[in-house]
């Protein structure tokens, strides 16, 4: 199964270049400490926003601190961020999304509805007013993102157990006398996550960017601790003097969060049966 | 349908910002070591905290029904008020780049989806990749670095000039259009993207249809086999789509108002965010929750008018 699908991914060569990017920037991320030519957090007056030339290849920020040091450290808040955020959002999806396809009925139509409710809130207004409440720090911008973010998770999760609950291999799991834990986690969701896949990479893309949008606005990795969109704050203030302090961290985003989402498309059409059928 | 759905918004909105940990009362004293017990005691009691949650909750709601949104923390103003003043600035905004997003979207759709595979239709993906992944704070920076300071073309920031009360009625219409000529494109940047995207898969359905097929077959122009038959059907899903974006277009005003700054509902759903000032969070919480509901059910109207199988089905 999983060498039909990197058969079918590899023909997609956009996708491919999108996966070279994500892992060259996820190896810059892990290997920060080791590549970064300066210090993140030291400051350096003599050198206040100096233009990118050799010895800071992306320029300084206002406290001189180097612009690529604190986008490589940068890289490794945003993707936790986003990987850690995704991670809870698809917890909880499948969670509701297995009791509600699985049970039906009551338990179907009650979580169903609240799904219904938690889209109609703006996810970003929904965002902000918890951040609102809780104390700012990395950890609950990851669970705030997580938490506002699994509803379309859990919709395709229903949908999957929904069809593949009547079917044999199922019935006989049930027969044989396994008990429902065991049904769901054994029989269902392993052929029910294809979907869920293709949703979470999508779904790493829109955190980045929810991620970034927040600490712009000063809402989300506070700083001195350096995210791609904090780096942007500074940039902002800075724009008609440092264009480096903008271009560079929004080119950082840009190109990672369109990296996964060539990857999520490529492996959409990679995972979906009936672009096989046709094929054979 | 509606009633349950506007009563679970409710629901959560309170549940938000009352379960989570950290209440007002102690948000709003964390900062002053001084505050007493007693004083906070008062302030909960000030505010009703002292009571059980689902008290709290009938409480708020009793009053929410009769449009008592409470007053704000910060400057004591009427929440009601507060959010009426700007709610017609950010429908204005999003409703317009609603109708730039559709009149963009769509002829980009068709036209690639008539031409699949074409060079136009290749930009045109790539386009909509790039629509998707870029952050929009960053393009609304670079273009109001760009128009405004640069080449300044635009003014980059407010709704309307300082010297607004000086101008005729043309030259105001004029300075309110150049104001909002940058808000309203980045705004529909990310929907015109999602939307072509969406207009040519749906374009790309229809076209394989039979009825598409005996158009061509009884010999009529490829002009009116498009305009007459394919892309009035392949329209309807797009209205609803349509629809869909309206969360993210008011969700996406915080950000955008913010860097504009336009006096409209995002902006002050952020500074009170930044104030921790509840009564008018949970007041633009439930507002904005009930308008994307409002945006879906004129939606699904406006599909069942263009759709005459649905009513035939409800039968």
């Amino acid at each position: 199964m999983i060498g039909i699908v990197w058969r079918r991914f590899k023909k997609n060569r956009l996708s491919m270049a999108g996966l070279c990017v994500i892992s060259l920037i996820s190896l810059m991320a892990v290997f920060a400490p080791l590549i970064s030519p300066y210090d993140a957090t030291s400051v350096d007056v003599y050198n206040v926003l100096s233009a990118p030339d050799r010895s800071h290849i992306l320029g300084t920020d206002e406290l001189g601190r180097d612009v690529l040091t604190r986008m490589l450290w940068g890289s490794r808040i945003s993707l936790t961020v986003g990987f850690v955020a995704v991670g809870i959002a698809i917890s909880i999806g499948i969670l509701i999304g297995s009791l509600a396809g699985f049970y039906g009925g009551r338990m179907d139509s009650l979580l169903m509805r609240f799904v219904d409710i938690m889209l109609c809130f703006p996810t970003f207004f929904l965002i902000l007013a918890i951040i609102a409440v809780v104390e700012q720090s990395i950890s609950t911008i990851m669970i705030v993102i997580g938490f506002t973010g699994w509803m379309e998770v859990s919709r395709l999760v229903r949908a999957e157990i929904l069809t593949l609950k009547e079917r044999d291999f199922v019935l006989a799991a049930k027969a044989s006398g396994a008990n429902d834990f065991r049904v769901i986690t054994r029989h269902i969701l392993p052929n029910a996550l294809s979907p869920v896949f293709v949703s979470a990479t999508f779904g790493v893309a829109g955190a980045i960017l929810t991620e970034s949008g927040l600490s712009f606005l000063g809402l989300g990795v506070v700083p001195p601790a350096p995210s791609w969109g904090n780096i942007l704050t500074s940039g902002k203030d800075y724009i008609t003097v440092a264009w480096w302090l903008s271009v560079f961290p929004g080119l950082a985003i840009l190109i990672t969060v369109l990296s996964y989402n060539l990857v999520g498309e490529g492996l959409r059409d990679a995972l979906d049966p009936r672009i096989w059928r046709s094929e054979k | 349908m509606m009633v349950p759905l506007i009563f679970g918004i409710t629901l959560v909105s309170f549940l938000v910002i009352h379960l989570a940990p950290g209440d007002p009362v102690e948000v709003q004293t964390e900062m002053s070591m001084k505050a007493s017990s007693q004083a906070r005691d008062n302030m909960k009691k000030l505010y009703g905290l002292d009571k059980p949650l689902h008290e709290q909750y009938i409480a708020w709601l009793e009053r929410f029904v009769m449009f008592d949104f409470g007053r704000s923390f910060v400057d004591g103003k009427d929440v009601v008020d507060k959010i009426a003043e700007r709610i017609p600035i950010t429908l204005t905004i999003n409703i317009l780049s609603l109708i730039l997003t559709f009149f963009i979207a769509v002829p980009v759709g068709v036209l690639s989806a008539t031409r699949q595979f074409s060079l136009f239709d290749k930009l045109t993906t790539i386009f909509v990749f790039i629509g998707f992944s870029t952050p929009h704070f960053w393009l609304a920076l670079l273009c109001m670095s760009l128009f405004g300071v640069s080449l300044g073309w635009l003014p980059i920031s407010g709704i309307q000039s300082i010297d607004v009360s000086d101008m005729n009625f043309i030259e105001r219409v004029f300075d309110w259009a150049g104001h909002l000529a940058l808000p309203v494109a980045i705004s529909a940047f990310g929907a015109i993207a999602g939307l072509s995207r969406y207009s040519r898969s749906s374009m790309l359905e229809v076209i394989r249809q039979d009825y598409i097929r005996t158009a061509r077959a009884k010999g009529l122009r490829e002009r009116q086999v498009i305009m007459r038959h394919a892309v009035r059907n392949a329209l309807l899903p797009v209205v609803t789509i349509l629809g869909l974006a309206i969360p993210g277009l008011i969700g996406g005003a915080v950000i955008f108002e913010t860097i504009f700054s336009i006096p409209g509902i995002g902006q002050l759903f952020y500074q009170s965010t930044l104030s921790r000032d509840y009564p008018t969070i949970m007041g633009i919480l439930v507002i904005g929750a009930i308008l994307t509901l409002i945006g879906n059910l004129v939606a699904d109207i406006s599909y069942a008018f263009a759709d005459p199988r649905i009513r035939v089905n409800r039968e």
